[in-house]
C-alpha cells in the first residue's frame, strides 16, 4: 500500500517538473496559428509598400493603422482600408489563438503587448511606429 | 501519518497550478520574433553586406 502512495506522489512530481517546462515554453506551433501566419504573410507583400510609404504604420496595440491616406492614391484607399482590416483581424486572431493554444486565454493582452513591441522593435527603418501616442519614423 | 499521502501530492499539484499561473513572458518574446521573422519575411540576422 505504502508503495502505491509513493509511485503515486512520484507521479505528481513528474506532473509538476513538466508543467514548470510547459510554463516556461509558449505553444505556438498549432494548425490554427499556422493557419494566421500562413495568411499574414501572403498579405505582407501587398503591406510592405505602404509601410515605407507612410501610408500604414504600427501602433502600439500590436495592430496596424492608416496613418497617412494622403500618400495613397483615391483609388487605391479602399484597397489599403480593407488591408489593414484583415491584418488586424488576423492579429488579433492569431494574439487570441496563441493565448488558446497555450490553455490561458486570459494571457491574450500580454500576449499582444509582447507582439506589439517586437513588431516596432523589428520594424525596418524607414517604416512608421506609434511611440507615445505620436507617429515616428524608424 | 496516512493524511501526509493525502496532503503531499494536493500540495504538489496546487504547486504546479501556480507556476502556471505566470506568463511566461521571455518565452513569448521568442515566439513573437519567430512568427514576424516568418511573416516579414526576414532573416534571423540582419543581413551584413559583404565588402568585396
Amino acid at each position: 500500500m505504502k508503495y502505491s502512495f509513493k509511485s503515486l506522489v512520484a507521479l505528481f512530481v513528474l506532473a509538476a517538473s513538466l508543467n514548470v517546462y510547459a510554463a516556461a515554453d509558449l505553444e505556438v506551433n498549432t494548425p490554427g496559428v499556422n493557419a494566421i501566419k500562413t495568411s499574414m504573410q501572403a498579405r505582407h507583400a501587398q503591406l510592405a509598400p505602404h509601410y515605407v510609404s507612410g501610408a500604414v504604420g504600427l501602433t502600439m496595440d500590436g495592430m496596424i493603422a492608416l496613418r497617412d491616406a494622403g500618400s495613397v492614391p483615391l483609388a487605391a484607399r479602399q484597397t489599403v482600408n480593407a488591408l489593414i482590416a484583415a491584418e488586424n483581424q488576423d492579429r488579433d486572431a492569431l494574439y487570441a489563438e496563441i493565448a488558446n493554444a497555450n490553455a490561458h486565454p486570459e494571457w491574450k493582452a500580454e500576449i499582444r503587448s509582447t507582439f506589439a513591441q517586437r513588431w516596432i522593435q523589428r520594424a525596418q527603418s524607414g517604416w512608421w511606429v506609434m511611440s507615445n501616442g505620436s507617429w515616428t519614423q524608424k | 501519518m496516512k493524511k501526509v499521502w493525502i496532503a503531499l501530492p494536493l500540495l504538489v499539484l496546487s504547486a504546479c497550478v501556480t507556476i502556471n499561473i505566470y506568463f511566461p513572458a521571455a518565452a513569448a518574446e521568442k515566439a513573437a520574433d519567430k512568427i514576424i521573422e516568418e511573416v516579414w519575411q526576414q532573416s534571423e540576422k540582419p543581413v551584413v553586406k559583404e565588402a568585396k
